[in-house]
């Protein structure tokens, strides 16, 4: 049973516990709350560094002390505040610091309203979960023998073939029917690599779709997103040393990953806003005129100064869009401000919660718009790294990953 | 007899001092035990669920954090039923139901701005600080109808 610590300010009155607990359950873990005295918590300015207003924040610093002095105490953490707080958001910010510059703890930071889920959290607890279980796994740098993986995403469903850690066959389909757009993925990734089904040593199935795929091709590990596509991004980056940021817009929601040695570290997962995903992107390019593929190139060569654009919602984002083009903005400078508005959002919302340290890969179908990871090189001040494949970093994480399996 | 709200309001002193008196204390243990004791709520212990910071949207807007709204689905009601109240200020950690500055910074100000009978005192320090204190507050419950 992996004890996941509980770091938090406010879940219990805003209804949302149990939530939390369900989905700790869900994926086979606990919530555990590691004792401290009165004592602790009163010492907080001195053994953590401040003391705030609210006792209960202070009661979950004093705590993350007592995690960071006895290790033992835990598997991985879980700090989480009322969205919208601003003290909490402080200290939730700063405990993950914490606890990731001073243990090798995996931590899960979280902001939650009344409406949280379990459902909403399941992904992120198993990727915690895993961090934390299966390090051993995760650790693997080589693929080994004839191993598959199939992503089946929100928008796309991709597919790899892997042999002797070379990417041998690829497939990527719309995602309509999950399971049609499985194998018309996994059949073309076969095809290319001129194998058959049979021959298949291992699959590994991540994404949305991950269950039912996974359950229909008999899988031998369906793994959520978050480290399998860690996996993949450093592995196709070749930064399996040493630390990494893996960015990952995808076309429901957006994934910013810290990586050390090829195993995350702390991540974000978010998905409520709809103009920070690649959804935006692809409706820009059909209000343009153009192909998705196109929209990269367009953007290049445009100058998003020119278009005021920048919205975490798609409506209004579109309605930016609209308006830009009537006033007679030039399509170039649309594309390339569409790509700015989608890189704002996830540098505001979501990289400010990892530590950014390089390189930064981006990832995911949406880090071949190249007018994207442009975007986001002007915002962090820093090149970010689109690796070759980059679209299937899904499929060849789960590749790589059940090659270990096989293995064993 | 009065209905004395107590703050903060998880204060087991103070409720024994107005219970002393005659008066009726409000104090949050008696709200949270009616979540734990009443059947039927599907989030044990506690059995706050996601419709109590819906019942806090009284209190304070839908911006503010739904823990605040939360504790004020109990610490409202309190407030509203009060017709006196005592308010330490300086008072020691505190967690749980008055974990949340914000929180408590809502219920002062409802107290304070909701004109009945009001004792403010600071949190006693030594001895004599805590006679004149305990003092202070017969001599207002005395008072109080």
């Amino acid at each position: 049973m992996i004890r996941i610590a509980q770091l938090s300010c406010g879940p219990e009155y805003s209804g949302v516990q149990k939530e939390l607990e369900t989905a700790a359950e869900m994926v086979g873990a606990k919530l555990i709350f590691p004792e401290v005295s009165l004592e602790d918590i009163k010492n907080v300015e001195e053994s953590f560094g401040v003391e705030v207003a609210s006792g209960d924040l202070n009661l979950a610093m004093a705590r993350a002390t007592r995690i960071v002095e006895n290790p033992d105490l835990a598997d991985a953490v879980f700090v989480a505040t009322c969205f919208r707080c601003a003290e909490g958001a402080i200290v939730r910010s700063e405990i993950r610091k914490f606890i990731h510059e001073n243990s090798a703890i995996p931590v899960l930071s979280y902001s939650f309203t009344e409406r949280t889920t379990a459902d909403t959290l399941l992904t992120r607890m198993e990727a915690l979960v895993t961090t934390a279980k299966y390090k051993g796994l995760l650790s693997r740098e080589r693929q080994t023998g004839l191993t598959a993986g199939i992503d089946s995403g929100s928008t796309t469903t991709k597919s790899v073939i892997m042999r002797d850690n070379e990417v041998i066959g690829t497939g990527w389909v719309p995602t309509t029917e999950v399971l049609k757009s499985a194998e018309e993925a996994y059949d073309a990734a076969l095809k290319e690599a001129g194998v058959k089904k049979e021959e298949i040593e291992g699959l590994g199935t991540t994404g949305y779709g991950r269950h039912l795929v996974g359950k229909h091709f008999g899988a031998k590990l369906i793994q959520e997103e978050i480290t399998v596509n860690s996996k993949g991004a450093v592995f196709l980056a070749d930064a399996q040393k040493g630390p990494a940021t893996v960015i990952d817009i995808g076309g429901m929601d957006n994934k910013a990953i810290s990586v050390q040695d090829g195993i995350p570290g702390t991540f974000t997962m978010g998905g409520i806003c709809a103009g920070a995903s690649g959804r935006f992107l692809e409706l820009s390019a059909k209000r343009l005129g153009v192909d998705i593929t196109e929209l990269g190139k367009l953007a290049l060569k445009g100058d998003h100064t020119k278009v005021p654009m920048n919205s975490y919602c798609i409506v209004f984002g579109t309605q930016s869009l609209v308006n830009s083009l009537s006033a007679g903005s030039k399509p170039e400078d649309v594309a390339m401000a569409a790509c700015h508005s989608v890189a704002e959002q996830v540098f505001e919302q979501q990289l400010q919660e990892v530590e950014v340290k390089e390189p930064v890969i981006m990832v995911g179908g949406t880090s071949l718009i190249e007018g994207l990871p442009r975007a986001m090189e002007q915002l962090l001040g820093i090149d970010v790294i689109v690796p070759h494949h980059s679209q299937f970093i899904g499929c060849v994480g789960a590749s790589l990953l059940v090659s270990g399996l096989v293995e064993d | 007899m009065a209905k004395v709200m107590v703050y903060p309001p998880t204060s087991m002193i103070l409720a024994d001092l107005v219970e002393r008196m005659g008066h009726e204390a409000l104090v949050i243990s008696k709200e949270v035990r009616k979540k734990v004791t009443t059947p039927g709520l599907d989030s044990p212990p506690l059995n706050m669920t996601a419709e109590d910071p819906k019942k806090g949207l009284k209190y304070a807007a839908v911006d503010v954090p739904s823990g605040v709204r939360g504790r004020m689905s109990l610490l409202g009601p309190m407030i509203e039923e009060a017709n006196a109240a005592i308010v330490i200020k300086d008072n020691a950690c505190t967690l749980g139901c008055t974990g949340c500055a914000r929180t408590n910074e809502l219920t002062r100000l409802l107290l304070r701005t909701k004109r009945i009978p009001l004792l403010e005192l600071d949190y006693p320090k030594d001895e004599g600080e805590a006679k004149r204190f305990v003092h202070e507050i017969h001599q207002f419950l005395e008072e109080l109808e």
